[in-house]
């Protein structure tokens, strides 16, 4: 008999759909069916029991990789955390928050940089947002009440396959009972995007130049003039988007890469927070980033609660942290050659970061935590299997509005795969062997007075 | 874990009366017990100190959504602010402190218990996970209600059963501990950027008004008999003429009398009342009303308060009061973050500073004082900073200290720039009373012990309650002539024994014993009509399913759990 | 004034941290005590003597010590940070955060410096006859009381966010600047000898911008009010005057509105 698991959530994007149901085999071995998800959901769990390593793979000298046994890859990963003097650990968007909170004690403990894939993503959000705040909402008050959606630099239809249909366009909820028929719907990108053919408006937004036209939004808001034209949009476009958006009765502006990564970044996500606090001055509005992985927005909440920022996290002095995208961000480090090992854990920096400080990271040693093979596995010195979350693992992710889901398991992991959390654990108390074995050895060194390690 | 004797302190615990008596108090197994009862202690010597309970903190935003929103949008709050790691974790951040820093330093403050002051149902697995990162102290969180969906439709029918019903559902959905209500009505109707000034103004499409709720919710809570009375936020916080509006909603709890088995006496905790006190018409002429809200309060035993007392830091204000954080946000034009969540509740967080160069500031700190000061019964008015709104919790010593000194009231109002318009709009400066050490106690353990409820467990000395014990070098017979002295003394025990462990010694952390997480379960009769309603609102409303918002056993850290059988 | 001169002779593999060099710590010191104050590398913290030689001693005081840095300091962080009177010159280059939260003194670099130069200044002189990276004279994260005062003076070119949430001080670029200057700034004046690429004056409220050049893409918010006058950096010249950003907040002082001001010369 099959088993039916119901209320599970889908470890792909940050829609976190928490309503899949999948079937399992009489044994709890095998994924049959998945029902409820997009697609690429579905994928996630059926991908899951191919192409899987037991245990970990240690780069030989002649290139090839080599089995070796947890204990000696933790040993070895302790090392590596131990030696270097300023090692990287990065990644995180998909693993749960057990497994992060498990990561910053080794990270605290190592002496390390800690940062999360917001760093090449959804980072320049966090960058607004500690200059400009964040009028937000969770996605069911969306769905509730809201009447005019506003798609600002994002295409949900591709990367949030169900983000319109649960949260956005066309649910019916308490207040819109019309669903779709109700709302007004603004996208706004250079592109005619599938999520623009739903669109009541289109703003063909010249690329690059969203700050612009926010500004030019702004001031029609407050009742001024604009050019002509801005950012390649006509003024009477302009004038007749802000009036729908002034006349909505709750609105909401869900905004994705094309704000947070064209020029500018975190000033045309900042600039949208400024619109958003204006718009509150006549009527309801609220803003969302559209967070990618299904839990990217975990480690931002992880962390803060245990250092007060939410990435790129410089722990190198021990004793205090401090934060600095542009200095302590992945990218730039690997770039100026700030690092000296590199510690890849549930995400695929090899295939995400650009060519450049992917080389410039492979000069050092390079370890790769992930359940299946990908592109920084097969370039780094070592790659430590784990369990997959949401499918073998359960523990807490973030959804893109901050809420918390709990994630549940279908299945198990093969055997003697650990998760991350544990896998961290276990490292955690080997590093901590490491630096007594240290003490040990030079009992009489007395840590030097100095001035403070500062920001 | 073995036997304790804290020798020759001057005891003081108001759950027994003990008003500073040189007494031996013995520990075994993490609870105290009678001195005979003991073998071979450990002994620490107290001579010359005064030993109270650990302290209870019995309003705190300490964990959860909102706070979390305060660390990570403030980096400039860890700038150059943060203390040097010193025990197992970093500790960063000021006046939102990270977890670690939480724990660490209400444990140097010698507090063991700490209620966290408004938990969104909806994020209750982060409200837990933030818990399990907060080490030493005992924690419980509050759900909201005072503009949850189903509390409004339940309380506009009069339905106090089926509330009940809902709300013995949900503090054990969110392993919560107490019903809490924010500016009832108000926040739902900042779903639509509008407000509800007023106890009177109706709720946009609910038809309730505030006060409705507000009774509704001290039915319920007194129907249910839980530990805690029916905690307020009141209506219309924040602004000049407000005190009002406090009034008005003292009034409602006229009549009902508490009904628990918890030793509570209490049906309407209204907490940090400072920030509902104010007369006047605009910031222009806002004045202290304090004597009318106190002559209230001391004339009705049915009411509890703390004080949400000013601390003249630059600190981060959060809240469930949405609209009265969009205000805030328009007058110092700061950085502001928000978030509604669904049918329940909303959250505003804005930077803010008091300044003594700012009359409105000054008067505010005025305000807080004046409660405690004219306050009769300090086992009913609590300390606290509305933590992290008026001030950080770091800051508790702070108030003390002036609540004990005259000397160093004066010399902080030496710093106001607007002095001679704080004391016209104020009455500080006739205030002469100095609290005592026992009074402290009353305000900072024994009282709120006694008001969650909680007292058989926390908050005293009595045998067979916790062993949570805190030490502070002051001498009642030969206090300090400087006043900052009692500042240091509170600020760093020099001794806090929780749970039967030596945890704090000479000021810093020496030991992690285990935190709990308190929540409370209340039985009530099977209620096929709010099953059927919670079905119905998951279905349709919330967008996250109704087996996956109930709090999975696995995200439950050390729960201790109060039992409270409502069938009976 | 006692001169310090302090040569980098065995250059770090990864990069310096060096908060210690300012003249406040240096002052009152003698060579070997300086060559005992702490760096770090990383996670590595050593004597500032590993890395580098020292001659010389400080003065008695901040303001009686001047330091000299030799040898190529480019992946040397912090220098002068928070210092609060004296002089540092870099005889080349230096990296980020130099003249980070000063507050009084002088810093001369002969070369180039990195990104996060002059951050959250307050007081003092910070001189590059380099170019500068980005969020030169910026607020630091979070931080919305920007640059106080002070003069920061840059002899080539600008990356991005300079002067961001700009409160007051000065500001000068001898070259071109990239996008965002002024961004949320409320005070303080930034002048840009060369060109700037656009959004120039970004949710400003209050505050003044002078652009030599041109402004390639200028923002919809500002609004051409006029022509004027005026003498910046010493010389006297006509200037298209704007007024904006129309689309932020603006206080009004004596029941006028106050804007802030871009200045393109004509």
């Amino acid at each position: 008999m099959a088993k039916k698991i119901e209320n599970v959530g889908c470890p792909f994007c940050g829609v976190c759909c928490d309503d899949l149901v999948v079937t399992v085999s009489d044994d709890g071995k095998k994924i049959l069916e998945v029902e409820n998800s997009c697609i690429i959901g579905s994928t996630v769990f059926h991908r899951a029991m191919s192409e899987r390593h037991t245990l970990p793979r240690l780069r030989q000298p002649d290139g090839t990789f080599k089995e070796i046994s947890y204990d000696e890859a933790i040993d070895y990963t302790a090392k590596v955390l131990h030696n270097a003097k300023k090692p990287l650990i990065y990644g995180f968007g998909s693993t749960n928050c057990e497994g992060m909170a498990a990561a910053a004690k080794v990270a605290e403990q190592a002496g390390a940089v800690l940062d999360n894939c917001a760093s090449i993503c959804h980072g320049s959000s966090f960058l607004a947002i500690f200059d400009n705040g964040y009028p937000s909402c969770t996605l069911g008050e969306v769905k509730n009440r809201a009447d005019v959606i506003v798609y600002w630099g994002a295409n949900p239809a591709h990367a949030h396959p169900r983000h319109m249909s649960r949260y956005s366009i066309f649910p019916r909820g308490f207040f819109t009972g019309k669903g779709h028929k109700g709302r007004k719907i603004i996208v706004i990108d250079p592109r005619h995007t599938d999520t623009a053919q739903v669109a009541d408006i289109h703003l063909q937004v010249q690329q690059g130049h969203d700050y612009d036209l926010f500004d030019a939004f702004r001031t029609v808001v407050r009742g001024h003039d604009i050019p002509d034209v801005v950012a390649g949009v006509k003024k009477e476009q302009i004038i007749e988007a802000v009036d729908i958006m002034k006349k909505a009765r709750f609105g909401t502006i869900f905004y994705g890469m094309g704000l947070c990564h064209s020029d500018g970044r975190n000033h045309n996500v900042d600039i949208a927070i400024s619109l958003t606090r204006d718009l509150n001055d006549f009527t309801k509005w609220t803003i969302m980033a559209m967070r990618g992985h299904y839990n990217i927005t975990g480690p931002g909440a992880v962390w803060s609660w245990q250092y007060g920022f939410p990435y790129c996290l410089d722990l190198t002095k021990r004793d205090i942290a401090h934060m600095n995208p542009g200095e302590t961000s992945s990218v730039d480090l690997a770039m100026r050659e700030e690092v000296d090992a590199f510690i890849n854990i549930g995400t695929d920096a090899a295939a995400h970061f650009p060519i450049e400080p992917v080389k410039r990271l492979r000069k050092h040693p390079w370890i790769t935590i992930d359940p299946h093979p990908n592109m920084a596995t097969e370039i780094s010195d070592l790659h430590i299997p784990v369990g997959i979350v949401g499918v073998e693992v359960p523990g807490i992710v973030y959804r893109m509005d901050n809420v918390p889901i709990q994630y549940r398991n279908v299945i198990e992991p093969p055997e003697g795969v650990p998760s991350d959390e544990e896998l961290f654990e276990r490292i955690y108390e080997r590093l901590c062997e490491l630096e007594a074995e240290d003490a040990a050895r030079e009992p009489a060194k007395a840590a030097p007075e100095g001035a403070r390690a500062g920001e | 874990m073995g036997e304790l004797i804290i020798k020759n302190g001057f005891v003081f615990d108001p759950l027994q009366e003990i008003k500073g008596d040189r007494m031996d108090i013995g520990i075994k197994d993490g609870r105290i017990v009678e001195t005979s009862a003991l073998s071979s202690p450990k002994t620490i010597d107290a001579a010359g100190m005064a030993v109270m309970a650990g302290g209870v903190d019995v309003h705190s935003h300490v964990v959860g959504p909102k706070v979390n929103v305060g660390r990570l949008f403030r980096p400039e709050d860890k700038l150059f602010k943060s203390p040097l790691k010193r025990c197992d974790r970093m500790e960063m951040g000021f006046s939102v402190p990270s977890t670690f820093k939480t724990g660490y330093d209400y444990a140097r403050m010698g507090y063991v218990f700490v209620n966290e002051a408004a938990m969104p149902p909806l994020h209750s697995p982060h409200v837990h996970e933030e818990i399990r990162d907060t080490p030493i102290i005992d924690n419980a969180a509050m759900p909201v209600f005072g503009n949850n969906w189903f509390t409004l439709e339940y309380l506009k029918n009069n339905e106090i059963e089926n509330n009940a019903a809902y709300t013995a559902w949900l503090l054990r959905a969110t392993r919560g501990f107490a019903i809490k209500v924010v500016n009832p009505g108000g926040t739902e109707a900042w779903g639509w950027g509008l407000n509800c000034e007023s106890i009177h103004d109706p709720v946009p499409y609910f038809d309730i008004t505030p006060a409705k709720i507000i009774t509704g919710l001290i039915e319920t809570n007194e129907f249910l008999g839980l530990p805690h009375s029916m905690h307020l936020h009141c209506n219309n916080l924040g602004n000049p003429g407000n005190y009002v509006d406090a009034l008005d909603s003292f009034k409602l709890a006229e009549g009902y009398t508490a009904k628990n088995t918890f030793g509570r006496d209490q049906v309407l905790h209204m907490t940090h009342v400072q920030f509902s006190s104010y007369g006047g018409d605009s910031w222009r002429n806002i004045d202290s009303q304090t004597k009318e809200i106190m002559d209230y309060v001391n004339a009705h035993d049915n009411i509890t308060i703390d004080i949400g007392q000013v601390t003249l830091d630059e600190t981060t204000t959060m809240t469930a009061d949405g609209p009265f954080e969009h205000h805030l946000r328009s007058l110092n034009n700061l950085k502001w973050a928000n978030t509604d969540v669904e049918l329940e509740t909303a959250a505003g967080i804005v930077p803010y500073i008091y300044s003594p160069n700012v009359k409105v500031s000054t008067i505010q700190w005025a305000i807080g004082l004046e409660l405690a000061l004219y306050s009769n019964d300090l086992m009913r008015t609590f300390i606290t900073t509305d933590h992290p709104n008026a001030g950080p919790f770091i800051r508790y010593p702070r108030v003390i200290k002036w609540l004990m000194s005259r000397a160093a009231r004066d010399e902080t109002m030496k710093t106001f720039k607007w002095l001679d318009r704080t004391i016209e709009s104020t009455t500080i400066d006739s205030i002469d009373r100095e609290l005592t050490l026992y009074e402290i106690a009353q305000m900072t353990r024994a009282g709120p012990a006694k008001a969650l409820g909680i007292s058989n467990i926390y908050g005293g000395l009595a045998p067979g309650m916790d062993a949570n014990v805190a030490i502070y070098a002051l001498n009642p017979e030969d206090m300090p002539s400087d006043p900052d002295m009692i500042e240091n003394a509170f600020s760093r025990c020099a001794y806090l024994v929780k749970d039967g462990i030596v945890t704090v010694r000479d000021g810093e952390v020496v030991a992690e014993p285990a935190k709990r997480t308190v929540w409370v379960d209340v039985k009530v009769p099977e209620n096929a009509q709010v099953q059927r309603d919670i079905y119905e609102h998951f279905l349709r409303h919330y967008s996250v399913g109704v087996e996956n918002y109930q709090l999975f056993e696995a995200n439950l850290h050390n729960p201790r759990v109060i039992e409270v059988d409502s069938t009976q | 004034m006692k001169t310090v001169t302090i040569t980098l002779a065995n250059p770090p593999e990864l990069y310096l941290e060096g908060q210690n060099i300012t003249p406040d710590n240096f002052a009152g010191k003698k060579a070997a005590e300086i060559a005992t104050l702490d760096v770090w590398e990383g996670k590595l913290k050593s004597p500032l003597g590993k890395y580098f030689t020292v001659e010389g001693e400080g003065g008695a005081t901040a303001a009686d010590t001047k330091i000299v840095l030799r040898g190529d300091c480019t992946r040397v962080k912090r220098i002068g940070q928070q210092m609060t009177a004296g002089e540092i010159v870099v005889e080349g280059n230096a990296d980020m955060y130099i003249g980070g939260w000063m507050k009084g003194g002088k810093i001369h670099v002969k070369g180039n410096v990195d990104s996060f130069c002059g951050i959250g200044m307050e007081g003092g002189e910070l001189i590059i006859d380099g170019n500068a990276g980005h969020h030169l004279g910026s607020s630091p994260r979070g931080e919305w009381r920007g640059m106080q005062g002070g003069l920061i003076r840059v002899a080539g070119d600008a990356g991005n966010d300079t002067a961001t949430f700009i409160n007051g001080g000065t500001i000068i670029i001898g070259g071109n600047a990239d996008i965002h200057v002024s961004t949320h700034g409320e005070g303080g004046t930034v002048i840009i000898k060369g060109d700037a690429k656009g959004r120039v004056g970004g949710q400003m409220v209050k505050g003044d911008i002078f652009v030599y050049g041109t402004i390639e893409y200028p923002l919809p918010g500002f609004q051409l009010v006029g022509e004027v006058e005026q003498e910046v950096d010493g010389a006297t010249a006509r200037f298209a005057h704007y007024i904006g950003d129309l689309g932020e907040r603006h206080p009004v002082s004596r029941g006028k509105t106050v804007y802030a001001n871009i200045y393109t010369r004509l």
